[in-house]
């Protein structure tokens, strides 16, 4: 019955994803908007990986979102004007950068982890900010844009048409978060969540738990610097913000706002914090009070977050 | 043969000796206890032979092979299995879930991102075959959290056994527990030693429980060996009863 349950959930997600474009403006929203959203939701699931079903927090996966925001934008910028390649280098520059950095902090727990992480990020974020000649400094890495994408018989214009980076985008989305869901009901899942429920009963099952974190931290940030490239392509510009701790705060908020124990939490968190956020700096430049104070309440009074407080409404009615 | 030998093994904590020159050799098959008061250093011997911490000083083998610096990972690969005096177990997860991840890390599928349905199935065997001994098998989809702490501890046995090991470590599996509770892990731990030849190595405070299974006796005391027999040797040794014996009656 659960497990039913559970593929109408899945069936209603994607189909409310994939004809996104055809409503949203009817709901007040526009497609680049829809875009925002499935980026974010990439990230914040990627994230989330890690967090909710690992049982790490990291505080600076911002670092590894700007560097896939950065790789794309300077492959296409100096490089080769050449979409699919800029997403290809962004990822790459994502996941190596997570490679080396999880190897040196895979040892440490829960607030020093997370302390280690942000100063690593914004080690990332002061390079971005400092080296004018490359990235654009403070002004952001500008003069670029996404192109088409070249099939051989045929391209795809993804810059004129939101409607086609949207898909581009879902696509992306699809593929991420259908490996990720995959590797959580795998024995290499299952090893993450007995280290989330218990760190020493899993290192005493043979688990070494260090390669295990490393792993989790890596596939996680490769999903981080997709979502990072793709966010860069959206906008047609990379921000050195998009690395900063604050940014990292952003996507941390989103899972837990939507329910860090569920798989579609972060999506619903997303959704949520991206909208809100939307609507609200229209109103008032200071937006980011008000999400404060939203998350507050939510944490304060469903602490497994929004979906998780609606899964446990229908488990007890 | 001896199993595990251990080899004059200190481990300090700052200025506390938990446990001071302790020798032990466990013969392939033995059931040995290992007794002493509160503070006596028997969940830190557990620790060292199980890799939790390296020792201060001294040394240790398992089946020849010197495993002083061994971490506890490679400990359970080669053999050796443990559960804690607080039992400790994936809480969040049902009973059959927790065997399952025991079955896939001996197996080792722990790297694996998708299972054969083969081998899929062969782990389904293997788990339903501990919770049968276990006497799990009505609780197998309950969440571990939500059963009694009897039904946790036989759970986190079967975990270890789950590991396929030569060396079970045990402590204290009876703490806590009711008398038909002791009764029926009493019996479990003999039925492993004598069905299956384990090893098994026992820190038990029920006096009834170990002279009913104990081959051999260790009785700690302030971090250092105070005698070591069989029960018969261990019930008549003046010192025991002055140190513990005594003081437990
Ligand atoms: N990780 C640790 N750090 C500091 N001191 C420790 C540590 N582990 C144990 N000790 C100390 O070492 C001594 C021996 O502890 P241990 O847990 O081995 O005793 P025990 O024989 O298992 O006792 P009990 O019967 O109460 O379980 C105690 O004084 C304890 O406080
Ligand atoms: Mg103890």
């Amino acid at each position: 019955m659960k497990a039913l349950a559970g593929r109408y959930v899945d069936l209603a997600i994607w189909l409310g994803l994939a004809t996104l474009p055809y409503w949203i403006g009817a709901a007040g929203g526009y497609t680049s908007l829809g875009t925002r959203v499935v980026v974010m939701a990439l990230a914040a699931t990627a994230l989330n990986f890690l967090l909710g079903f690992t049982g790490v927090l990291s505080f600076g996966h911002a670092a590894y979102f700007g560097l896939g925001a950065y790789g794309a934008g300077m492959t296409i910028k100096y490089l080769v004007p050449s979409t699919g390649l800029g997403i290809l280098v962004g990822v790459a520059a994502g996941t190596a950068a997570a490679a080396i950095v999880g190897a040196l902090i895979a040892r440490l727990r829960g607030v020093y982890f997370a302390m280690v992480t942000i100063a690593f990020g914004q080690v990332f974020y002061f390079i971005a900010f400092r080296w004018n000649a490359v990235t654009g400094g403070d002004d952001g890495l500008s003069g670029w844009r996404r192109l088409p994408i070249d099939l051989g018989f045929g391209s795809i214009d993804i810059l004129g048409n939101d409607q086609a980076f949207y898909y581009l985008t879902l696509a992306g989305f699809a593929v991420a978060v259908a490996v990720m869901a995959a590797l959580l009901r795998s024995p290499f899942g299952r090893s993450l969540l007995a280290i989330r429920e218990n760190e020493r009963r899993a290192r005493f099952l043979g688990i070494p738990v260090e390669q295990h974190i490393w792993l989790s931290f890596v596939v996680s940030c490769f999903f981080v610097s997709l979502a990072g490239a793709l966010y860069a392509l959206l906008n047609n510009f990379a921000d050195p913000h998009d690395l900063r701790w604050d940014q990292s705060g952003d996507f941390v908020i989103m899972a837990v706002l939507g329910g860090m124990r569920t798989f579609w939490g972060p999506l619903v968190g997303a959704a949520i914090f991206v909208v809100l956020q939307d609507y609200l700096s229209t109103l008032t430049d200071n937006w980011m009070s008000l999400i404060g104070v939203f998350f507050i309440l939510v944490v304060m009074f469903f602490p497994r977050g929004v979906l998780g407080m609606l899964r446990r409404r229908k488990a007890t009615s | 043969m001896s199993l595990l030998q251990v080899d004059n093994v200190s481990r300090q904590f700052g200025s506390l000796v938990a446990v001071q020159g302790v020798s032990m050799s466990v013969a392939a098959g033995e059931l040995r206890a290992v007794i002493g008061p509160n503070g006596a250093g028997k969940t830190t011997l557990f620790n060292l032979i199980s890799g939790f911490f390296p020792p201060t000083s001294g040394r240790m083998t398992f089946d020849g092979r010197d495993v002083t610096r061994l971490p506890p990972h490679r400990r359970v690969a080669i053999g050796i299995a443990r559960t804690f005096q607080i039992t400790e177990v994936f809480p969040d997860l049902t009973v059959a879930e927790n065997l399952r991840i025991a079955v896939e890390a001996a197996a080792g599928y722990r790297l694996r991102p998708w299972l054969s349905q083969r081998a899929a199935r062969e782990v389904r065997d293997r788990v339903d075959a501990l919770l049968e001994l276990g006497s799990l098998g009505a609780k197998a989809d309950r969440p571990i959290a939500e059963l009694p702490h009897g039904d946790q501890r036989a759970t986190e046995i079967m975990m270890a056994l789950a590991l396929r090991p030569r060396l079970l470590l045990l402590d204290e599996p009876t703490a806590g527990m009711g008398d038909q509770e002791t009764y029926d892990i009493t019996r479990l731990v003999r039925r492993l030693h004598q069905d299956r030849e384990l090893s098994i190595v026992l820190i038990e405070h029920d006096m009834r429980v170990i002279f009913h299974l104990a081959d051999r006796i260790l009785v700690l005391a302030e971090g250092k060996v105070l005698a070591e027999g069989t029960p018969a040797e261990i019930a008549a040794d003046e010192r025991v009863q002055a140190a513990y014996l005594g003081k437990a009656a």
